[in-house]
């Protein structure tokens, strides 16, 4: 099963601070790397969301900066670049290439990925991604104004469409085209890592779901991406070449003829949301696999059904490249293909369901406790429950007409994909930051953390489904276009005031995880008493993660409170003798 | 530590999540049930909105049902389970359980999936009734313009579709003189705010000049792109008289947030009187 010299062999640790932190070839070195540039992108992306908070529910108010208030135009680009740079450079980069780098060649006994130049090269790649992401901000016009989703023709023909749209806007699609190619360089380390480096004894079934899930996040990115590369590179060619891919004939902007003929706006929506949909599971299946993970071991209970949850998250990532005309059921789509598209997207209700069973079934008759990363993990669960739910009303052709574009789909995707994939990251953070620096994170400063931000959370995101349901369409600067827009001012105020308090939260973590790195008590080598292999290697684990040898593995992940065994676990490593009589 | 000093504050950190999640499904079951903050759903003015209105009821029962269970089965484990000493049951989980869960979840998801499709197919399938009113609607920045076929209910083809070899430099999107069908089409410009008969089928044709729109009133429950290079169709029969909100549904630039206008449903003479001053002009 595992031909895998390469591994083992060649891996004194690197002199010299350059080769050892910098272009580092270190699974855990790129993972950190990813890891810091996923928060610093989550605090730009936030202090953008702040700035838009402070204009919807005070749009003439001066701020520094912003003499005139922040005007309409300049609301949109940060509504587009906040967007982007959650998606793409926080929730793809830290659940997948951030902890997946770190943890996924530790728990299946590896001493590194596959190719370790390729995982140097795709985060390099990744960081000049961000780089071209940002210098939209600083270009004349600034940054776009379409949205995350740039939908065509706006994001096709250049300045004419508005501000951002010229120089920005081509920033942002080679930022993005640069960060497929760093994604589909990570997928093709992480499938080939855990298919041909897994130890002795590491059998398919007894990996820990968290390996599971970013195995098939990796073949989900590998598909997806691809499609996204194409698209933005026919995009770029609209933009740049002359080519008129997405740009139908005759179009008339302030009086000027668009010199394009012959293109399709929807086939941009194919391509984008071909990509967009399984990309939501990208960033949230490694949050599912965690919280699977840290569930069991907080619960001192083995996962309840295993094979189930396997089998939900291979459904799902099946299933998600085939409904993503869920968003396009008012695209001028055709109604008959719309009519599929609703009904495979309510069977991906199904799987999701499935694995909320198997959380509560693995917490039911548990021995819990609660620490800081399983609160996370536990509001986790609550948030994935409550962003699901509101998807089943959005994946219905006719309620769908109404609900479209308006603030009940924020509400239902920041739910399910933007907060329950960052509690799925904070989750991680505070249950490996023992492992990864050798000190615990404070459990004080932590639950106060989670407390603020839970509460925060829902105060923001559940206001926003009754906006919604009230007929708000989302993106837009302010509700003074229309009389019951501006009868909903209140509920911005509401909800800029909970952004207030839980973005001021989010300084307690930062402060908590700063001073624990050098502050923090010292951890012990499983100070969780937990199962898998990365709990037997010393924190933070050295260069070659098992000293050259290569762990044998004798159980499957979650063996907790096994009946005659003395502990309440058993590590996967701990061979049979070993193994202490209660 | 997760185990020896972690007991301390367990018991309260149970009671407090569960009483949270307790807390936050019967407020939001409240909100949704009593409706405090206002009324939100405007009541609908066509046939098909109720029936969209009754999907969503359906919708609303079951995912509340599933929703109440699901947080009140955390906040109950979450409170049972805490730790106090005992040891977990060992239990790796159970086959017939899972059959359960998938089919049963499975027949609800789908079983409604498929019956939400009886309102789409109303709207969306079927096509119009050859009585109805055609009003042809189009969007550019930040506007929505109007078209009506006039007395001979055609409408005339514009420059470009008169003429699709030949490139423009000027807005084709003028009405061909030399076609017949379009002299007596009434424009109402960008700006405008148009008109339907009550109870009178209407097939709007929507259309885009420069981006992507998005066509959208609360109370006909309807919204639709408008987009460049296509013209789609939408019908409804407005049953109630009065002046609605029309308002921009799809990001389409710096001014997406203002561009409305409205819909009047009128009478039958009151739509007549409506016309005349329209075409007095
Ligand atoms: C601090 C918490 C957050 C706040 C207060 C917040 C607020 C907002 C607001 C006000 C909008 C604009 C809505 C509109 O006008 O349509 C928005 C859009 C968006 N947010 Fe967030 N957000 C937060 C966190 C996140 C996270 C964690 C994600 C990660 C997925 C995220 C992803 C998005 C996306 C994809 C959009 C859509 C952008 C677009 O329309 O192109 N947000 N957010
Ligand atoms: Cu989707
Ligand atoms: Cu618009």
């Amino acid at each position: 099963m595992t031909t895998h010299a390469g591994a083992v062999h060649a891996h004194e640790a690197p002199q010299g601070f350059i080769r050892k932190y910098i272009f580092s070839l270190d699974h855990k070195v790129i993972g950190k790397q990813y890891i810091s540039l996923a928060l610093f992108s989550a605090f730009v992306g936030m202090f953008l969301s702040l700035l838009m908070r402070m204009r919807l529910a005070w749009p003439t108010m001066k701020l520094p900066f912003f003499p005139d208030g922040i005007l309409p135009e300049q609301y949109l680009a940060m509504v587009t670049m906040h967007g982007t740079i959650m998606v793409f450079m926080v929730l793809t980069t830290a659940p997948q290439s951030g902890f997946g780098n770190y943890f996924l060649p530790i728990q299946i006994g590896a001493a590194d990925m596959a190719f370790p130049v390729l995982n140097m090269l795709s985060f390099w790649t990744t960081l000049l991604s961000l780089v071209v992401l940002m210098a939209a901000f600083f270009v004349s016009g600034g940054a776009p104004l379409g949205g995350w989703t740039v939908y065509t023709p706006l994001s096709a023909i250049g300045q004419i469409a508005g501000p951002g749209q010229g120089l920005g806007m081509t920033l942002w699609v080679i930022a993005i085209a640069i960060f497929c190619g760093a994604s589909l360089m990570g997928a093709i380390n992480f499938i080939a890592t855990t298919l041909d480096l897994r130890s002795r004894g590491m059998s398919l079934m007894r990996l820990p779901l968290t390996v599971w899930a970013w195995f098939i996040t990796a073949v989900i990115s590998l598909l997806a991406f691809g499609v996204l590369l194409a698209a933005g590179i026919l995009l770029l060619l609209d933009r740049t070449a002359g080519t008129s891919f997405f740009i139908p004939g005759n179009l008339v902007l302030t009086d000027k003829v668009i010199p394009h003929k012959g293109g399709s706006p929807i086939l941009w929506q194919h391509l984008f949301w071909f990509f967009g949909h399984p990309e939501v599971y990208i960033a949230i299946l490694p949050g599912m696999g965690l919280a699977s993970h840290v569930l069991s071991t907080f619960s001192r209970k083995p996962v309840f059904g295993y094979r189930a949850m396997v089998f939900a998250m291979s459904s799902i990532a099946f299933l998600g490249f085939i409904v993503w005309g869920h968003h396009m059921f008012v695209s001028g789509m055709s109604p008959y293909v719309g009519l599929a598209f609703s009904v495979l997207t309510m069977s991906i209700g199904v799987p999701s369901a499935i694995k909320t069973f198997n959380w509560l079934g693995t917490l039911w008759g548990g021995d819990i406790k609660f620490t800081t990363p399983m609160l996370f993990a536990l509001g986790f669960v609550s948030l994935f429950v409550s962003g699901g739910l509101s998807g089943l009303f959005l994946a219905q052709t006719s309620i769908d007409q109404y609900l479209h574009d308006t603030y009940f789909v924020v509400a239902h995707f920041h739910l399910i994909m933007g907060v329950a994939a960052i509690f799925g990251i904070f989750t991680g953070v505070y249950f490996w930051f023992p492992k990864m620096f050798g000190r615990m994170m404070s459990d004080t400063m932590g639950k106060l953390h989670f407390w603020l931000t839970f509460v925060g959370v829902y105060a923001i995101f559940m206001p926003m489904h009754f906006i919604g349901l009230a007929g708000h369409p989302r993106r837009y600067a302010d509700g003074s276009g229309a009389a019951y827009l501006a009868s909903m001012d209140p509920v911005h105020v509401f909800m800029s005031v909970a952004a207030f308090v839980t973005i001021a939260a989010q300084f307690i973590f930062l402060f908590n995880f700063l001073w624990s790195i050098w502050k923090g008590k010292k951890a012990d080598i499983n100070p969780w008493q937990a199962t898998t292999l990365e709990w037997g290697v010393p924190s933070p684990p050295p260069h070659d993660n098992f000293a050259g040898h290569e762990p044998p593995v004798h159980r499957g992940a979650y063996e907790f409170a096994v009946p005659g065994v003395a502990d309440d676990y058993i590590m996967q490593t701990t061979p049979p003798e070993k193994v202490a009589k209660a | 530590m997760g185990s020896k000093k972690g007991n301390t504050g367990s018991a309260a950190t149970a009671t407090t999540l569960a009483l949270f999640l307790v807390a936050l499904t019967v407020f939001t079951v409240y909100i949704f049930v009593a409706k405090p903050i206002w009324s939100w759903f405007p009541p609908a003015i066509n046939e098909i909105g109720h029936e969209i209105d009754r999907q969503f009821m359906r919708t609303l029962v079951i995912t509340g049902v599933v929703f109440v269970l699901a947080q009140f089965g955390l906040a109950w484990v979450v409170f049972r389970y805490r730790t106090r000493g005992q040891r977990a049951t060992y239990s790796h989980g159970n086959n017939v359980m899972e059959v359960i869960w998938t089919l049963a979840t499975a027949i609800l998801f789908i079983g409604l999936g498929i019956y939400a499709q009886r309102a789409w197919a109303e709207v969306r399938l079927k096509p119009a009734p050859p009585d109805a009113m055609r009003i042809e609607v189009i969007g550019q920045q930040f506007k929505w313009s109007f078209r009506l076929p006039g007395p001979d209910g055609k409408f005339g083809k514009y420059k470009f579709e008169a003429h699709p070899e030949q490139e423009f430099t000027r807005d084709p999107w003028v009405v061909d003189a030399d076609d017949p069908d379009g002299k007596d089409d009434v424009i109402l410009g960008p700006g405008s705010v148009f008109a339907v008969v009550v109870d009178q089928p209407v097939e709007l044709l929507i259309r885009s000049k420069d981006v992507t729109h998005s066509f959208f009133v609360r109370e006909l429950r309807l919204k639709q792109d408008a987009v460049p290079g296509m013209t789609v169709p939408l019908q409804f029969t407005a049953t109630v008289p009065g002046e609605y909100q029309v308002v921009c549904a799809e990001l389409c630039g710096q001014g997406h947030h203002l561009m409305g206008t409205f819909m009047k449903v009128l009478s039958r003479e009151d739509y007549a009187a409506w016309l005349k001053d329209m075409t007095a002009e």
